[in-house]
């Protein structure tokens, strides 16, 4: 198979195994051409493609951009901060302006859940989800699910802790599709407030002693206490988050085994994850920015091809 | 369906080794050269053509696999994406004699394609092209073979297929065969 079963990826849960696997295979291709000294491919030339972020954004901004430049599209950047979005205009409206522009392919993000799966329904450009609100981002999940098939090899029959953050997280739920659809057991942890009612029933198990999760896994991919989406206060303070949540290479080292670290980025250093744990042996976090260009050229260049 | 041989095993054996005494007399001692299969099929060529230099000219050359896909001109024009393969350069082709290697030469395509993609490893002194099938007439660009086992002349309802031992078949053939 070479094509994936859908026109946009608007989170994993609608996306097949053989999907993920597809992008894998051709995200590897991808990785040794940003391995070559040329780091270009001419695949996609005739395509333009609006990045769309009504919400903020560095790290997968810079990583989509630096994707569709490798493969030679054509890019046109859009952020709500300095738009017409502010003087009352709406999604669609703006939307089908930068489509006028005879724009191929959208990459968005959005504070509002589903806001890609309603644009899906009205514009027919590809869209890819880079982010919708509290509910998935596929790229970041795919990224993270091939950056662990690099390091143990197979993500089947791995175990996997997301800690931290889970209710705010829309990395925690297109990681647990994922890494499910691979065939891995999820783990998640954090404080009581900070997980979701019922995430049991999504098959992962719920643990609120780190120390037992980071027994317990192969992988612990930590994520950002996210401040900014939160209206009322979850924990005490970051200090005491820090104290009974936090990972320092103390941590790690008192297991018997070797557990990988990840994080999505960014880091709040000393909150949810020490700087000599960030930067040790044991952490992919860089790896993970490095293949987060790969699966998004994959991603791009399987959504863009056939007629 | 209607099958005609063009090479069996035996002449396949000694195009190669032809190939290899070519190679000899055009490199001497293969220094400055390195050889690309071109993914998918060019790299079984390639790997019986690299064991038959060890064997008779005793030279070890470096060696690729290249693929093209991504350099392909069809993108968009196809109902499926083309799926990728590997591509394994461990060197820098920078100054170097390289050969291009593929099974058979038809439009011409994917040869151009390729020419793109090896650019990205470096800027080759000079570039040959190796194939053992040449469908003569059938060319969308000027691309001709240095090296080539078999010119044949073919129809656009007929297509070349190569079949390997090592691939599953029972001996090593190269057919000419109707379009289904």
């Amino acid at each position: 198979m070479s094509q994936l079963s859908t026109r946009h990826l608007l989170g994993i849960k609608n996306i097949t195994a053989a999907d993920i696997e597809l992008i894998f295979q051709t995200a590897d291709n991808f990785k040794e051409v940003l391995n070559r000294p040329i780091k270009k491919v001419p695949s996609l030339r005739d395509i333009t493609i609006a990045n769309i972020f009504f919400e903020n954004s560095t790290r997968t901004r810079l990583s989509f951009e630096l994707a569709e430049k490798r493969l030679s599209a054509d890019v046109i950047n859009f952020s709500s901060s300095n738009s017409s979005v502010k003087k009352g205009e709406t999604l669609i409206d703006t939307v089908n302006n930068i489509l006028s522009m005879k724009v191929d392919m959208v990459v968005m993000r959005h504070a509002s859940v589903g806001a890609p799966h309603f644009l899906s329904k009205h514009i027919q450009a590809n869209i890819v989800n880079a982010g919708d609100g509290t509910h998935e981002h596929p790229t970041q999940a795919l990224l993270d699910a091939f950056s662990i098939r690099e390091k143990l090899g197979d993500v089947a029959g791995k175990k996997v802790a997301i800690i931290g953050d889970i209710l705010h997280s829309r990395v925690a739920l297109s990681n647990i599709f994922c890494l499910q659809k691979l065939g891995a057991e999820v783990m998640v942890c954090g404080p009581i407030t900070l997980i979701p009612k019922h995430i049991e029933s999504l098959g992962v198990k719920v643990e609120q002693d780190v120390m037992k999760a980071l027994q317990w896994c192969d992988v612990a991919n930590v994520l950002r206490i996210q401040l900014e989406r939160q209206q009322i206060k979850y924990f005490p303070s970051l200090r005491e988050y820090s104290l009974y949540f936090g990972i320092n290479k103390r941590m790690l080292e008192s297991l018997d085994k070797e557990i990988v670290v990840m994080h999505p980025g960014p880091i709040n250093r000393g909150v949810e994850l020490s700087s000599d744990a960030a930067d040790s042996g044991q952490s992919i976090i860089l790896q993970q920015v490095e293949n987060g260009v790969a699966i998004r050229m994959a991603v791009l260049y399987l959504l863009a091809g056939g007629k | 369906m209607q099958k005609r041989l063009v090479l069996d095993q035996q002449q396949i054996s000694i195009v190669l080794k032809r190939f290899c005494h070519q190679l000899m007399e055009n490199h001497d001692d293969f220094e400055n050269t390195v050889l690309l299969g071109l993914q998918p099929r060019g790299i079984v060529v390639l790997e019986q053509l690299v064991a038959l230099l060890k064997e008779i000219a005793h030279v070890d050359v470096p060696y690729g696999y290249l693929d093209a896909t991504f350099h392909r001109d069809d993108f968009r024009r196809r109902d499926f994406p083309l799926k990728a393969n590997e591509t394994k350069i461990d060197f820098l082709i920078e100054g170097k004699k390289v050969i291009l290697i593929d099974d058979v030469l038809y439009k011409g395509r994917s040869v151009r394609a390729a020419l793109d993609a090896m650019i990205a490893f470096g800027r080759p002194a000079k570039v040959e092209l190796m194939v053992l099938v040449d469908r003569k007439y059938t060319r969308d660009y000027p691309i001709m073979p240095d090296y080539c086992g078999i010119k044949v002349n073919t129809l656009e309802s007929q297509y070349v297929s190569v079949e390997w031992r090592e691939k599953g078949f029972d001996q090593d053939a190269i057919w000419i065969t109707e379009k289904a």
